[in-house]
């Protein structure tokens, strides 16, 4: 499906057009990201990050399969693996530590990304489904993200296990033997170990399948816009390549350019001092932390310490956290304003930029020393989490008076109407 | 019906969790923290300069070897380094012929198997063999520590907060705890039942204040440098912990070195990516 003014693949060489009859894989290409997928000419430069978290998925699965050529899954050897790949494997280092940092760079872009679709509305009708499959990328994500920083063998993956496994066993009555089963035991051991390894090399694929189908649910309706006003003609696309090629190829460098900056003259940074001690199941770290982009997650687990309704609070804390991101799930129906882009929606704007502020605030509080002070500011901030999404939002979109649309796309570039042919 | 009540489930939901949390403020307050002196009179690293902080830094020869000899003479008595070789050395300037007096002359010698009975023994180190620890087995080395475990050294400058300037100011950390003030209070008159238990030594660089290991640097001079630098204790403590660093970050200049070209390669390749994105887009209003 495209726009009826797309341009038609056409190879010229008799070879390609041989390819063509046979196998039109060029010709997939050519529709999906050439020049046969018109794109809003407006899309600014937030909207290079879905093809930025493509690029950090390819840098991690490449740098992935070759720590797992070094690398040996077994609680005895594992960290003292990972050490050999740190000094006596050539360039071993860069690898490690692209692939370390690498996860940190994917989900700096994947929450912009995230907050990108938030403030233009890009999980509204008819985009539902690419949002959806963004949701459970998102969860692949962070499922693959934990069981990786697991396998170093350090301190911080062996309590991070225990843990992050120990959320199950809040569930009423199954929860020990759902955990045990997880674990393969009674605490994360080799067994546990050998299953997240397995899983941390299959899921990346996985992740790959559901961008495929994120991309071909894109390419239903075509890429959202910043004024979120639909495509009305011809006038108001490009053709992907060269357009967003370019620009894509750019903001791929400046990217590079960060990630650089991390793993040559900072690698271990957003790391934890504690991963550099082998795990040690007889000795708690002083406080055991998750990597940071859990943090705001965190945060709200820990913020539900009251057994409220007669239910745990240790249960309440895990029930907030997964629904958390499971909410998501809903939003497109949640919010039942058709405005999509924040730019018209002068209430949504402001509780979107408060939105941002408060995920900031959780991420800060996540890591913070338990003190009175930052449990009640947790409370705080995981309240209007909630309410942001479940309360603010239905509501707005019931009172919020949107400002006048652009008629257009290229109305809206040009500041007047388009003449007949642009 | 449902036209009615599906609009009301999402606030619904959400009212729930406010009380959730609602409930856990007023009905569970968390007590406030406990005043420790862990707490106020805990010490933040010196602020000790290292030749190879910075995105050009790059290890001090000289000092790593000075460092390696007060790790040799010292800390090696009680404090392991396995994932070291001596031939390692000769990144830091050793010749070949050193390191394999190094190694051939290193206090305890390599685990082997005697070829005669299959009996487990010891032969004398060579280049290619890890430094060998001062102790058997865990069981061993807390036997002689008074039930305390010395971490293993290779990678300890990064397994710390602060990392070596962390190290260098506990070595040279030690106090007194009757006498010791911070910020113009006194230890004893805010916490006087703070005491260091026996076998413990006050040191207010540590996490709770009170360390199993005694003070490991006494005197200065305790070292004699070949280069004829001045062994004070925070030149022993600096080098020291620099040779740390090394042992945990051999490939830190390599690492450096790279980034760099790296880097410039990369603003070019994206100066040259911006223009191609002027150059296709011109004239076209976005």
């Amino acid at each position: 499906m495209s726009f009826p003014w797309a341009e038609h693949y056409a190879p010229k060489h008799p070879l390609m057009r041989y390819l063509d009859e046979k196998l039109p894989l060029p010709r997939l290409v050519y529709n999906a990201v050439g020049a046969g997928y018109p794109v809003p000419r407006n899309l600014n430069y937030f909207w290079n990050f879905g093809v930025l978290a493509g690029a950090a998925l390819a840098i991690q699965i490449i740098t992935g399969v070759i720590l797992a050529m070094h690398y040996a899954a077994n609680g005895t050897v594992a960290f003292d693996s990972v050490e050999h790949i740190m000094r006596d494997v050539n360039s071993g280092w860069l690898i490690r530590y692209a692939h370390a940092n690498g996860a940190s760079m994917f989900f700096i872009v994947v929450y912009t990304h995230i907050f990108r679709g938030l403030y233009y509305g890009s999980y509204k009708a008819p985009r539902e489904m690419v949002w959806l499959l963004g949701v459970v990328i998102f969860l692949l994500m962070m499922a693959t993200a934990f069981m990786g920083y697991v396998l170093p063998w350090g301190q911080m993956s062996f309590w991070g296990a225990q843990v992050i496994t120990g959320f199950f066993s809040a569930i009423p009555v199954v929860g020990d033997p759902i955990r045990m089963w997880l674990l393969g035991g009674f605490a994360p051991d080799n067994d546990a170990l050998n299953r997240f390894f397995s899983l941390h090399y299959l899921l990346p694929f996985v992740i790959a399948a559901v961008i495929v189908l994120h991309i071909w649910a894109l390419h239903i309706p075509g890429s959202n816009n910043p004024t979120g006003v639909d495509v009305k003609g011809p006038q108001d696309t490009v053709p992907f390549h060269p357009y967003y090629t370019a620009k894509d190829g750019m903001g791929l460098g400046v990217f590079l350019i960060v990630f650089s900056l991390l793993l040559f003259f900072a690698p271990n940074a957003l790391g934890h001092p504690d991963n550099y001690i082998p795990a040690n199941p007889l000795s708690t770290p002083a406080h055991i932390v998750p990597e940071w982009y859990f943090l705001p997650f965190y945060a709200i687990l820990k913020s539900f310490t009251g057994n409220f309704l007669g239910i745990a609070a240790k249960l309440w804390g895990v029930m907030a956290m997964f629904g958390s991101i499971l909410l998501l799930f809903f939003l497109p129906w949640i919010d039942r304003s058709p405005i999509r882009s924040a730019s018209y929606r002068p209430m949504y704007k402001w509780f979107f930029w408060v939105l941002v502020a408060d995920v900031l605030f959780l991420g800060y509080l996540g890591q913070a020393e338990v003190t009175p002070t930052v449990v009640l500011l947790s409370q705080l901030c995981a309240g209007y989490y909630f309410s942001h999404f479940l309360i603010i939002i239905p509501l707005i979109s019931k009172f919020e008076k949107p400002l006048p649309l652009p008629n257009s796309i290229t109305e809206a570039v040009l500041g007047h109407p388009a003449p007949a042919a642009a | 019906m449902l036209r009615f009540f599906a609009p009301l489930i999402a606030p619904l939901v959400g009212l729930l969790f406010v009380c959730a949390l609602l409930y856990a403020v007023i009905a569970a307050p968390s007590a406030p923290a406990a005043h420790l002196a862990s707490e106020e009179f805990h010490l933040p690293p010196k602020d000790i300069h290292y030749s190879f902080e910075g995105p050009l830094g790059k290890y001090d020869n000289q000092q790593l070897q000075r460092g390696f000899q007060v790790y040799k003479e010292v800390c090696s008595a009680c404090h392991s380094m396995r994932l070291v070789a001596f031939r390692d050395l000769e990144e830091i300037g050793f010749s070949k012929p050193e390191v394999k007096a190094l190694a051939k002359g290193w206090a305890t010698e390599t685990p082997s198997v005697n070829p005669d009975t299959g009996e487990p023994a010891t032969r004398k180190s060579l280049p290619s063999d890890f430094i060998p620890g001062p102790y058997a087995n865990e069981t061993a080395a807390r036997a002689a520590n008074n039930n305390a475990l010395p971490p293993d050294m290779s990678l300890l400058a990064k397994a710390r907060e602060g990392g070596p300037a962390y190290i260098a100011s506990l070595v040279t950390g030690y106090a007194d705890a009757k006498t010791f003030t911070k910020d113009g209070k006194s230890l004893m008159k805010e916490f006087p039942d703070f005491n260091t238990p026996t076998g413990l030594h006050f040191n207010p660089y540590f996490a709770n204040l009170n360390i199993a290991m005694p003070p490991p640097l006494s005197a200065d001079g305790q070292v004699t440098y070949a280069d004829g630098t001045k062994a004070t204790k925070l030149q022993m403590a600096t080098d020291v912990s620099a040779f740390l660093m090394w042992a945990a970050e051999p490939k830190l200049e390599n690492r450096h070195r790279t980034g760099l070209a790296v880097l410039a390669y990369l603003v070019i390749a994206t100066l040259l990516a911006f223009g191609a994105y002027r150059n296709i887009w011109h004239g076209k209003k976005h």
